[in-house]
């Protein structure tokens, strides 16, 4: 195939999807339909199989594509499809324009055995406990996170730069968005694997995706029976080495003519930098195929072996971090459960399907959703979880619903979701304003959207907040509004299993409509 | 003044009345400044909210009476909820449309429409129908959900709130238009003219750890206020406010209320509600204060069936 196409092809393409990527973690204005952004995500390798596992539909199943794809093209997925991949090759070139020596890469041996190890214990700890080392290491879920954690505000600050000049010109297309952060401590994470796959990346090419990337190796591992893929022409090859200097992957042994295909990412760079047409992109015959398909498998199993005797037992004492269910409603602000988001179903639940790749909280209108730290237990650090003192839930709202790639959110429509139970609103009589200071408030009251939280007489023309769980929908509003510091005197405490909530009692007003002014 | 430049002058006013007359027709300009001393308050029952707002205000002699040429114009609706017009918790769209209309016909260079919603607050601007309404009409509708629009300002003779930050474009504005809905409401009872002005303050939750009552009073007595109120009555809540919770809540009373006198539009309004006004707090707090009097009684109100 022609060398130079396939290159611009690949570079076109995949800044398209970047692009598109970063454009749905920074929408500030929530202005991309939700069923584009699920469209965009259905091709993720992790999230999809995560969301077939649970769904088990054809749609969701966007993974198989992807396993077509890479018997038929080898990896292409990492350089066209994988945010995070693309990404690297984004600063990769940025690094090539500070350092020319970046741009050197040279064939360098893989970390076979490491790489099938990671990859083993990923599955394995996956299958036994749950998805927390996919958690970590799944490449789309990182991406997300970077954009959130780090993006995000980059882009608000810009926003907001301009939004104040516009203003001033009496223009308000812009609007000014307050900048929050998350729990300092959540930021540890993405920034410790900004910094790793941030500098390997500038100076070392793919090694991340090539070592530690659990989907990278599963599919370098299913390339290796991929049908199309580089091959040398060893009667044209002058063994200039250039192919092997410019791959990103280190993979290419010019020397023996070898290409490491469960490495390779098919960048097309060798192809177009090759002076004599020496390598190209085609069908592979059986008998050039190389033979060392069966160690990588060998090296698989006994790597997946070895990670079964040595399993760090500490991950098992993350379930007991989990929170167990509430007992009810107590005297101080003590919330027996954190609460969960809607769809999520319960937060055994959610700690099952969530990777964390923080889309969630990315698309929530009203930053109630934020990055867990403890609130789940470890396993659950940078999971979402609602916190009212942040933010409500719009009662009108089901975002995150809409945008779960791993159907960890089960989309909701806005009549369930207004029905579901986050958590029950407990009162504190002895914190509230109008016990306390004997002056009106109610502002939980106001808020409420299904009156589980109204007014009664008190002292006077006073009156104080009582509450209905039945019509409770848990969704914070009133905890939110409450002016009382540093304990609120209203609040909501989660249920560990979301439960359906009453439809308020609706009947019609009985009074006369006036003919005449009554004043 | 010289007798000969009185004559002149007399002339040419003459000439320019008699043009006047002739052009404009009588009832265009004596009306205008009879009515407009004349009556403290003017109610409408019985049509759409625009065709009420069109009758209501030719009794004060059109928005003219309130604005000059070039002013700047704030317009407030309430825009508190994400909840759909028929739900009657912000106020009518379509009232606020001719509002606006009917400012730029004064003479108006530029209307700004905004409020400090409760909930989300770009949803709630475009649930409530009122940022397409508000833009339809011409004006600028602005954003108002972050703190950096607010600056803080002094009120003298407050009892409590004595700094509040209001929205710059409140001080930018020549002009304050007042367009409240009134409602039922869990924590004053009932919520109109007076108790909108919780959405040009930024910091909400101090008023109600601080005696909310009071504050609203106190906020009153702000320099910078409403000319006019047009206290949208047509579809009025009944129970549940301020949010309310279903269209059950809604009693569709086809009324409009517009004074200068907040005060006396708010307590006319409870009589339209059925709350007795001993019941409510930041009403007679706010005659107290001097803002207006409760005793409607002794107003001279327009009332217009229609």
């Amino acid at each position: 195939m022609k060398a130079s196409f396939l290159r611009q092809f690949r570079i076109l393409f995949s800044t398209l999807i970047f692009i598109c990527f970063f454009i749905i973690f920074v929408d500030l204005q929530n202005i991309i339909p939700e069923k584009y952004i699920k469209a965009l995500l259905s091709l993720q390798f992790v999230p999809s199989v995560l969301a077939y596992l649970s769904l088990k539909t054809v749609l969701s199943a966007g993974f198989a594509l992807v396993l077509v794809l890479t018997l038929l093209t080898g990896r292409t997925y990492c350089s066209f499809l994988c945010p995070l991949g693309i990404g690297q090759d984004i600063f990769s070139r940025i690094g090539g324009r500070i350092r020319k020596k970046f741009r050197r890469f040279g064939y360098k041996k893989p970390f076979t055995i490491f790489r099938y190890s990671l990859l083993g214990i990923t599955l394995l700890v996956s299958v036994i406990w749950g998805f927390y080392m996919l958690t970590l290491l799944d490449p789309y879920s990182i991406f997300g996170r970077f954009m959130t954690f780090f993006a995000k505000p980059v882009v608000v600050i810009i926003n907001n730069f301009f939004a104040v000049i516009l203003n001033r010109f009496d223009m308000y297309g812009l609007h000014h968005i307050p900048l929050t952060a998350y729990h300092l401590q959540v930021y540890a994470i993405p920034a410790a694997f900004f910094l790793l796959i941030g500098i390997l990346s500038l100076t070392k090419g793919r090694l991340y995706c090539n070592t530690v990337c659990p989907v990278g190796t599963f599919l370098g591992f299913l390339s290796k029976f991929s049908l199309f893929r580089i091959r040398f022409d060893e009667n044209k090859c002058t063994r200039c080495g250039r192919c092997a200097v410019g791959c990103k992957s280190s993979c290419i042994d010019f020397l023996n003519y070898n290409i490491d295909v469960s490495r390779c990412v098919d960048c097309f760079n060798c192809i177009e930098i090759c002076p004599d047409n020496a390598l190209s992109y085609g069908i592979v015959h059986s008998n050039e195929k190389n033979t060392e398909t069966d160690e990588g498998k060998r090296k698989f199993i006994a790597g997946s072996l070895a990670m079964l005797i040595g399993l760090p037992a500490s991950l098992k004492s993350q379930d007991r971090n989990v929170p167990v269910p509430g007992k009810g409603s107590t005297v101080k602000e003590n919330k027996t459960s954190p609460v969960c988001p809607p769809g999520a179903g319960s937060i055994a639940d959610l700690q099952k399907n969530c990777i964390a790749c923080s889309l969630c909280i990315t698309v929530c209108p009203t930053n109630v959703l934020q990055p867990a730290w403890l609130e789940y237990g470890v396993a659950g650090i940078m999971q979402p979880v609602m916190n009212y003192h942040k933010g409500f839930c719009n009662y009108n709202c089901n975002s995150c619903t809409e945008v779960c790639p791993t159907n960890a959110l089960r989309p909701l429509v806005l009549e369930a979701k207004r029905l579901t139970q986050l958590g029950k609103v407990n009162f504190i009589k002895d914190n509230c304003i109008v016990k306390t200071e004997k002056t009106a408030c109610g502002a939980c009251a106001e808020a409420c959207p299904t009156k589980a939280v109204y007014m009664v007489p008190y002292e006077g023309n006073l009156r104080i907040p009582e509450t209905n769980t039945d019509i409770c929908v848990g969704c914070g509003q009133c905890e939110y509004a409450c002016p009382v510091t540093p304990f609120k005197a209203i609040f909501v405490d989660g249920n560990p299993v979301h439960q359906v909530a009453q439809k308020p009692v609706d009947k019609e007003v009985d009074i006369e409509i006036p003919t005449e002014f009554p004043f | 003044m010289k007798r000969r430049d009185f004559l002149k002058k007399s002339a040419g006013a003459g000439l320019a009345a008699g043009a006047a007359f002739s052009l404009g027709g009588y009832d265009k300009v004596w009306p205008a400044e009879m009515a407009s001393a004349e009556y403290d308050m003017v109610a409408i029952m019985g049509g759409s909210p625009e065709a009420m707002f069109d009758l209501g205000i030719q009794e004060f002699g059109g928005m003219g009476t309130f604005i000059q040429k070039g002013q700047k114009v704030l317009v407030k609706p309430n825009i508190g909820w994400d909840v759909v017009p028929d739900y009657a918790a912000c106020t009518n769209p379509a009232l606020v449309t001719r509002v606006i209309e009917h400012v730029f016909r004064a003479g108006a260079k530029e209307v700004y429409v905004f409020d400090n919603s409760v909930d989300h607050g770009p949803s709630c601007y475009r649930t409530s129908g009122i940022e397409r309404a508000a833009k339809a009409a011409g004006a600028k509708v602005v954003p108002a959900h972050s703190e950096r629009y607010y600056q803080e300002v002094n009120i003298p003779g407050a009892l409590v709130l004595k700094k509040v930050k209001v929205h710059e474009v409140l001080l930018d504005t020549d002009v304050f238009v007042n367009v409240p809905i009134l409602k039922d409401h869990d924590t004053t009872r009932m919520t109109g003219c007076l108790k909108n002005m919780m959405g040009v303050i930024w910091d909400r939750r101090w008023w109600h750890s601080n005696n909310l009552d009071q504050c609203i009073a106190d906020y009153g007595l702000f320099e910078k206020k409403p000319v006019i109120h047009i206290l949208d009555c047509y579809n009025v809540m009944f129970r549940n406010g301020p949010r309310g919770v279903s269209r059950q809540d809604i009693v569709q009373m086809k009324s409009q209320i517009i004074a200068r006198d907040w005060v006396a539009a708010d307590t006319a309004a409870t009589k339209l509600l059925g709350v007795e006004l001993e019941k409510i707090e930041h009403i007679p707090l706010a005659a107290k204060m001097g803002l207006g009097t409760t005793n409607i009684e002794s107003l001279n109100i327009k009332r217009i069936q229609m």
